[in-house]
């Protein structure tokens, strides 16, 4: 079939078409806005955030520790057990050096962002954020962090809470 | 091969669920259906399906957000963008298939975390012919129900009567979010919206969740469920374009009721369906519904409920659920709200709502506005 | 069960824009595969949309604003969504509207028309991470394809230039698609290692970037083609399809677990016990370049780890032991995100049939395994045909 079709379908057009008005367009901005409930597990998630503590939830079934919170164990299928504190410190699972911004975007001070596992939660547990008070060529997969956080005044209860994680200094634990 | 619903589970509906993420709202209808059906999830299903929107979550890909809090991680799951009775039929066919076994079906609404609801259902109409007209989405609703009343004669009264009995009949479901004692007169009285609807013919939104677990006669057998059985389902589309559809007959439930009925060998709706469950998202829909489905010939259906023939001890009775007028509109969970209401009177377990001896009951749903979408299932009692 | 063919396939050319509508792409795949399948839409019992964001084609219910392009008026049809998944699991679908006896023949049609959205497809990309974990750090979409490619290529030390290569492959392989969008004759190693960085260590020439395209496939089942006597046909014999947890911070990003799980349930059901003796070729979902390789692994079609070692001694190429990716991919042809169908579901059938043209295998193929991935690198779904 492919080798017997003579014309595939399809008109293709340059930005140019559209800029200087040679095709015809409608413009439409939908209304679309939203306010997620958070929920138990991620509520208290955030209330501790801006106290400045990671919290976790544990299964005594499959006896992991589930970090971000969740009220059910989606291994067990059963209701999680307990609250429990984990450390802001962690490891570097895996990182990118990016130059696109959120609207793919270039820019030219790269972003340093990945996943953290965090100390006292089951491993490979963690959450995904940005790096600092580390070069491009410093950051490396396994590299120990730990969170910087806001002023307990500027927190709102956020991921953003924590600004960034920098390299754990040495003596540090 | 049969394929039987073997498990229910429901949340209450609600107005707006603060308290809840969609996520334990699945979770909480998930577990019930799992334990009214006895079975593990991480064992015993082969399969989960959930019927989701993007636009209606607020989400680019919905189906990231679904696995866990079902039991499916790690298993074969995959989300129907359709009405509940849509993600059924799916699940019907997977394991009509013989690869599947034991499937699930979920669908919600977690519509209070939609702060535009509105603004997202206009995001549904054409975006070449029809929004940049700029009107309200249910004008579509209104167009329709003017199209129906004057094609079939239809007195206004009659959705008066309508939303009196639905209304009412939710205040015997524990899980309605707007069952009230209505009279006809309060909804004649209520404020013009949509000519000819008024306040009173439009559902209001809620939030809910609803999860049936579906099994082959084998499976249900070997898990020592107690089944009723999906004996048929349809599902069809009429023109998505609002200048070229059937404007009075809802065409796509007459489609998708020959299709169910087909499978069910039902031939004459009208005598061997004993109970109905039916899309009333707006008043006039649940008549014009009826009709589509052969349950009333078309113009008798209005007739027929200002006779009370749709009242719980009428001749057909018809959303004793409460329906989404009394209900809520819990959008995509719509169908399989209703596909869970007749599983319940058909097993006995409906509590104070329990209709005498029904055997046969159908499930109908429509995808809201602006579609000309719906499906419609056929359940039999056992064994 | 019933035993279900692939009949007919066709799709349109895949551009950075295209001028027709959503529903005009669709209806041009549509006819062109019912054309293929000298059949007409009067014979086609039910229709399955398969069609990624609505946000890309801005329109909420897109399945619902598409379905008359895709033949679906009057008809029953649903449309169904996994993520980038959907390029393959729409097939999946349709397959048990047959298997299951509901329908004889089936439509299916997947779209996508990313040009639409303003100002770049990317934005749509931000409303697919968590609303309150993810989306405060205003994520771009290449972070999570960088993330996962920098785990992969650290465990096991796989360099930069050992993943161009698969770039390189496709995008020549691609040369013999009418419709590609992206196939480059003369492309080196070179020129993919230094094309910009966009997000280390994904680079340009890494990605396939996004486009306007739809694509048909008419499935049938064994009653009807024998009743036709249709000649052209390829048997789905093996299907699968899985997703993993939705806590991606949670999972070692190594091993597509999800996808090797959704593979089991395909050869288990093709009885395809030695995947890497059994499947003759394969077209594995490749958005990026590393995604190859990474899902060859899901699909037990190379050891852990083993991908770069086949693609750099030239097993995958065209005319090596497994063709991997002979319609020149995602990579090569374009990545109109649900309609990449025409490169996966519709290479296998063209491949098996004998209808590929410049792109036909030069040796005899009788067993091609398709996959495509999606949701937050979490959805796998694997198709096994057979000539």
């Amino acid at each position: 079939m492919t080798a017997r079709v003579a014309k595939w379908p399809g008109v293709e057009l340059s930005a140019a078409d559209l800029l200087e008005g040679k095709v015809t367009q409608t413009r439409f901005r939908p209304d679309a806005k939203y306010a997620w409930s958070a929920g138990e597990a991620i509520s208290r998630f955030l209330e501790e955030l801006q106290a400045g503590r990671l919290i976790a939830r544990t299964c005594h079934r499959c006896e992991r520790i589930l970090f971000p919170p969740r009220m059910f164990c989606e291994e067990c299928f059963r209701p999680t057990d307990a609250w429990t504190y984990i450390r802001d410190t962690g490891t570097i699972e895996t990182y990118s050096v990016s130059y696109l911004d959120t609207d793919a975007k270039r820019i030219s001070e790269p972003i340093l962002v990945g996943v953290v596992s965090l100390d006292g939660a089951s491993p490979k547990m963690g959450m995904m954020h940005y790096f600092g008070e580390m070069t491009k060529d410093e950051i490396r997969i396994g590299m120990r962090v730990r969170a910087v956080w806001r002023p307990a005044e500027e927190r709102k209860g956020s991921v953003l809470d924590i600004r960034y994680f920098r390299p754990l200094r040495e003596g540090e634990r | 091969m049969r394929v039987g619903i073997i498990g229910v589970g429901l949340t209450a509906f609600r107005p707006s669920t603060p308290e809840y993420s969609w996520k334990e709202l699945m979770f909480e209808a998930a577990s019930r259906a799992y334990a009214d059906a006895g079975v593990d999830p991480r064992a015993d299903v082969g399969s989960f399906v959930t019927c989701a929107e993007d636009y209606y979550e607020g989400f680019g890909i919905f189906d990231e957000f679904v696995p866990d809090q079902l039991g499916a991680a790690l298993r074969p799951t995959c989300t129907v963008s359709g009405d509940g009775l849509q993600g059924l039929a799916n699940a019907f066919m997977q394991i009509q298939t013989g690869l599947i076994e034991v499937a699930v079906v979920e669908a919600h609404s977690k519509i209070s975390d939609v702060l535009t609801p509105i603004g997202i259902i206009e995001h549904g109409l054409d975006p070449i012919w029809n929004k940049p007209l700029g009107f309200h989405p249910y004008v579509v609703a209104g167009l329709e129900a003017a199209a129906y009343l004057r094609a079939t004669h239809t007195p206004t009264k009659a959705l008066d009567a309508v939303v009196s009995k639905t209304r009412r009949n939710a205040l015997r479901n524990p899980i309605a979010a707007y069952g009230a004692a209505v009279d006809m007169d309060h909804v004649a009285a209520s404020e013009a919206r949509f000519e000819p609807l008024r306040s009173l013919d439009i559902s209001g939104p809620a939030d809910g969740a609803v999860v049936l677990v579906l099994a082959s006669d084998r499976a249900a057998r070997r898990l020592h469920a107690n089944p009723v059985w999906i004996r048929g389902v349809g599902w069809a589309s009429d023109s998505p374009s609002l200048e070229t559809r059937d404007w009075a007959g809802a065409t796509y439930a007459r489609l998708a009721a020959g299709m169910a009925y087909r499978l069910a060998k039902v031939r004459r709706p009208s005598s061997e369906i004993d109970v109905a469950e039916v899309d009333d998202r707006f008043s006039y829909k649940e008549l014009q519904h009826l009709e589509a489905l052969g349950l009333a010939k078309s113009g008798e259906a209005g007739k027929a409920a200002l006779r009370g023939a749709y009242a719980a001890d009428g001749r057909l009775p018809v959303n004793i659920s409460g329906g989404s007028l009394g209900c809520g509109n819990v959008f995509e969970a719509t169908g399989l709200h209703r596909a869970a209401e007749v599983a319940l009177q058909l097993r006995g377990d409906a509590g104070s709502r329990q209709i005498d001896g029904a055997k046969v009951g159908v499930a109908q749903a429509w995808r809201f506005v602006p579609s000309a979408t719906g499906a419609v299932a056929v359940l039999g009692a056992g064994p | 069960m019933r035993k279900v063919g692939v009949i007919g396939a066709g799709m349109t050319i895949f551009r950075r824009r295209l001028q027709e509508t959503g529903k005009e792409m669709c209806f041009e795949a549509t006819r062109m595969a019912l054309d293929s399948a000298g059949l007409s839409i009067g014979d086609v019992d039910m229709v399955v949309n398969g069609t990624a964001p609505d946000a890309f084609d801005g329109v909420h219910m897109k399945g619902e604003y598409l379905l008359d392009g895709c033949g679906g008026y009057r008809k029953p049809y649903t449309r169904v969504f996994t993520g980038g998944g959907t390029g393959v699991f729409s097939t999946i679908a349709g397959w048990w509207h047959v298997a299951s006896g509901l329908a004889d023949v089936v439509l299916v049609v997947n779209e996508e028309k990313m040009s639409s959205c303003q100002p770049h497809p990317q934005s749509v990309f931000a409303h697919i991470w968590d609303p309150i974990l993810d989306r405060p750090l205003k994520p771009n979409l290449v972070w999570i394809f960088a993330m996962e490619m920098n785990r992969y290529m650290t465990v096991y030390g796989i360099k930069k230039e050992d993943i161009a290569r698969v770039a390189v492959k496709n995008k020549r392989n691609a040369v013999g698609h009418p419709c590609a969008q992206l196939a480059d004759a003369n492309i080196t190693v070179d020129d993919v290692l230094k094309s910009e960085v966009m997000a280390w260590p994904v680079q340009r020439l890494d990605i396939s970037p996004p486009s306007d395209g739809a694509s048909a496939v008419v499935l049938a089942s064994d009653d009807f083609i024998r009743r036709r006597r249709i000649k052209d046909r390829a048997w789905i014999s093996g299907v699968g399809w899985c997703i993993d947890s939705t806590m991606w911070t949670d999972r070692d990003l190594v091993f597509p677990e999800y996808v090797a799980r959704a593979a089991k349930m395909a050869y288990g059901m093709a009885k395809v016990r030695d995947p890497r003796r059994e499947i003759d070729f394969a077209e594995p979902y490749d958005p990026f370049d590393y995604k190859e390789l990474h899902h060859l692994e899901g699909l037990l079609l190379a050891k852990k780890g083993e991908a770069p070692t086949l693609t750099r001694e030239g097993v995958t190429q065209r005319d090596g032991d497994l063709p991997v990716c002979p319609s020149g991919g995602l990579m090569g042809v374009g990545n109109p995100i649900a309609a990449t169908m025409g490169m996966k579901i519709g290479e296998l059938f063209w491949q098996l049939t004998g209808q590929a043209g410049k792109r036909q295998i030069p040796h005899e193929v009788r067993t091609g395994v398709s996959q495509a991935w999606g949701d937050l690198m979490q959805y796998g779904c694997v198709v096994v045909m057979r000539a």
